[in-house]
């Protein structure tokens, strides 16, 4: 806040304050006039406007004292918290300060419900039905956004409820990719093996799951794939949890099965990123994260 | 007075010389205790067919149980909402503002005919503030006893007079707070846990707020609530007209009013029937003298006819100086009790009624709801198939469990994959993460209507239905 709307915002705030405080105190009384002793004297308030009378009709005294109650309360309150200009407050209250002391909180209450699941192995966790429950929701808060409520995945975004398992399906392993993240990387091929190579080990790649492939073009492709694929995606096409190589021989297809989807991957590598955890969530969170998921495929 | 209408004030004193400041008004004024008289008569005996019913009806309620549950239960922490055997939902908040109006309106529709006798006879301010009243009697004697113990000085006689009073006014505002909150916190449970203090904090707070509030309003502020706060006194005139039943001093009959002797020939004096005693003042508990008008501070209770009456038959007149009629009467014509405007109203209530109990009584205990998934649009499977997933809610309204079988229409073919059976308990939501397959060969759109059938399989006429949609790829 520059100076100006500073001095501005506190003026204001100063200038309405002591207004209404003087208004309140020297509106409280009306003198009446009028002559005296008369038949003229007026018994209403002498106020008249367009033929109506103002009668004196007094408010109780504590409609008054209430007026003024709400003036101190405020000045009370712009001592105390921030509102005057860009004045803290000599309480030194702020809304995140207020957060944090609620998160602080909160985490102090759960604190015990989760210990109590992190001393307990993965396998343990998941006969547990409030475990589960408690798993699904913090999966519905943070993860679902990309695998799907139903942990199927997306596109780009690997499905949690097969057995395929990119980096590794024990426990500890989703664990790892839970609290650290995962990085895969596809490189690009296309500058390198050619549109007719990416071609052939389409073709190749095809003839691992058993689908459609024209022969020729596969034996070609096969020889490519020893060159330059092997390396990750092994002799068989089995893949490699190490790096994250998917398995190619599964009829799984991360970025889509099509051929031309297929092309596209090799023509134009991929990359996939799995966020780490470690500083978004507790590790009491990612301790039922990690059993919730573990539980998906075991279900299929 | 600012000082532009001081100069104006100077200028026309000087212009005159005989204009000048007569007195200076203060526009608040403190509040003068109104001691009200206790008279018998037919009014009083009324109230208490009014108070006693309302009293013993918001007193017991809340320790009736049904079927093993409080009668009428609040309960904000699972937010359904107990009456009787019907149970509400934050889903029927509706109804909550159809109940209110129609409220309203009877209110309305009453006070056309007889003004504003809820006021006098219903309203739980009047019927805390008598409540009040009558333990201030019972400590501090009758009005005169009671304004001579107000000048009196502090003597051990009025401390201990006092101190007894406002312990009675706490007993029976803390009860009342107690009452109110066992509405909203199982009455049984939360008086255990007064009794061995381990009430919990939220409830105890409320519990302290409303005795303050109930010892302030009933023993303190009384009528200036009827007065300075309630909107209902201030737009009652609109609902008023000249056949609205409204306490009146009869001006031909009563005036001129003046003490005389008893049995001398008022007539001959050229007296009216009103003696001037005052009693119809002393007993008001707004403090207004009816004897100048219809005002807004008149809450139609009826004392000051009770009060005259008492004195008409002491003074051998007949009665009614003061009593329940309407201005055509007093004008000395007839009541026309049918008219348009008490017909509209009734006709208007009798509606809003008939529709608010169907819809009370006609409500599916079930509710479902369907979340499509926000973040994957649409899926591909390997079969080339286009698949949807939704969230399904179905939440059981009702007093019992049930299961219920799901299925699904719509425009184009679905395969429904996921559960087709749920069992619901009691009070409890179910959520269910399912899948829709659809070929994209035979869908027209890039998007159709589909909708969940969830069906009771013990009650056939539990049945809800939820619209979504289906999403899938343009087909080229």
């Amino acid at each position: 806040m520059s100076t100006f709307w500073n001095i501005l915002i506190i003026a204001c705030t100063v200038i309405i304050l002591a207004g209404s405080w003087w208004l309140l105190f020297a509106t409280r009384k009306v003198k009446v006039t009028g002559k005296p002793g008369s038949e003229d004297e007026p018994q209403t308030t002498g106020h008249v406007y367009d033929g109506i009378e103002e009668y004196d009709n007094p408010l109780p005294s504590w409609w008054f004292n209430m007026f003024v109650l709400t003036i101190i309360f405020a000045v009370i309150y712009l001592i105390l918290y921030p509102g005057l200009g860009s004045f803290k407050g000599v309480l030194g209250w702020t809304q995140v300060g207020q957060w944090e002391q609620e998160v602080k909180a909160a985490e102090e209450k759960y604190a015990p419900l989760y210990n109590k699941y992190l001393s307990m192995p993965v396998e343990e966790v998941i006969a547990d039905t409030a475990a589960l429950k408690m798993g699904g929701r913090l999966y519905a808060n943070n993860c679902s956004v990309c695998h799907g409520t139903d942990g199927r995945g997306a596109f780009g975004f690997p499905n949690l409820t097969d057995n395929d398992w990119l980096y590794g399906g024990t426990a500890a392993d989703i664990k790892a990719t839970l609290v650290n993240g995962r990085k895969g990387n596809m490189p690009a091929w296309g500058n390198v093996i050619g549109e007719d190579g990416i071609n052939a080990v389409t073709e190749y790649v095809f003839s691992m799951s058993g689908r459609d492939h024209d022969a020729t073009a596969a034996e070609k492709g096969k020889t490519i794939y020893g060159q330059f694929c092997a390396a990750c995606h092994g002799p068989d096409g089995k893949g490699m949890t190490a790096i994250g190589a998917p398995n190619l021989a599964d009829g799984i297809w991360l970025y889509g099965g099509s051929p031309e989807q297929v092309r596209h991957t090799l023509r134009n590598g991929r990359n996939g990123v799995m966020p780490a955890q470690k500083d978004l969530l507790q590790e009491g969170k990612i301790h039922l994260l990690t059993a919730y998921v573990y539980q998906l495929s075991k279900n299929n | 007075m600012s000082a532009l209408d001081q100069d104006q004030t100077t200028k026309k004193s000087e212009d005159t010389n005989q204009e000048e400041v007569v007195r200076v008004l203060n526009l608040y004024e403190t509040r003068e205790k109104i001691h009200i008289r206790r008279l018998p008569g037919f009014f009083r005996t009324l109230k208490r067919w009014t108070w006693i019913p309302v009293l013993a009806l918001f007193v017991a309620l809340p320790w009736i149980n049904i079927d093993g549950r409080q009668s009428v239960w609040f309960d904000l922490s699972t937010r359904q909402f107990h009456i009787f055997n019907l149970t509400f939902w934050p889903q029927d908040f509706m109804l909550l503002a159809g109940f209110l109006i129609i409220c309203a309106y009877a209110l309305f529709t009453i006070t056309v005919l007889v003004g504003r006798v809820w006021c006098g006879f219903g309203c739980f301010q009047t019927i805390w503030t008598m409540i009040f009243i009558a333990l201030e009697e019972i400590f501090e004697g009758n009005r005169s006893q009671r304004i001579k113990l107000d000048k009196a000085p502090w003597t051990w006689n009025k401390i201990w007079r006092k101190t007894l009073k406002h312990t009675s006014w706490v007993l029976v505002a803390f009860w009342t707070a107690f009452t109110f909150v066992g509405y909203f916190n199982p009455i049984r449970e939360f008086s255990a846990d007064l009794l061995s203090f381990t009430a919990n904090p939220a409830a105890l707070f409320w519990t302290a707020l409303f005795t303050g509030l109930t010892y302030l309003n009933a023993g303190k502020l009384r009528e200036q609530v009827c007065l300075y706060m309630c909107p209902y006194a201030r737009f009652q005139s609109v609902m008023f007209d000249s056949d609205t039943m409204i306490v009146s001093y009869d001006y031909n009959r009563g005036e001129p009013r003046g003490a005389r002797k008893r049995g001398a020939d008022h007539k001959l004096e050229g007296k009216g029937d009103c003696i001037d005693c005052e009693f119809c003042v002393q007993v008001c508990p707004t403090g207004i003298d009816i004897r100048d008008g219809l005002q807004y501070e008149c809450i139609s209770c009826g004392l000051c006819v009770d009060a005259c009456n008492d004195v008409m038959d002491k003074m051998e007149y007949p009665r009614g100086l003061v009593r329940f009629t309407t201005e055509h009467v007093l004008e000395g014509g007839k009541t026309k009790i049918f008219r348009p405007r008490l017909i509209g109203y009734g006709l208007v209530l009798t509606i809003m009624v008939a529709a608010f109990n169907y819809a009370v009584f006609s409500r599916t205990p079930l509710e479902v709801d369907v979340i499509r998934d926000r973040n994957v649009l649409y899926r591909q499977t390997n079969e080339g198939l286009t698949e949807n997933i939704y969230t399904l809610k179905i939440n059981n309204m009702d007093n019992r469990d049930h299961r219920y079988a799901i299925s699904v229409t719509g425009d184009v073919d679905f395969d429904y994959i996921g559960e087709t059976e749920v069992s619901v308990s009691e009070g409890n939501i179910e959520t269910l993460i399912v899948r829709l397959h659809a070929d994209p060969g035979i869908m027209r759109r890039t998007n159709a209507d589909v909708y969940f059938v969830v069906q009771s399989l013990d009650k056939v006429e539990v049945r809800a239905e939820e619209e979504s949609r289906f999403l899938g790829p343009r087909v080229r």
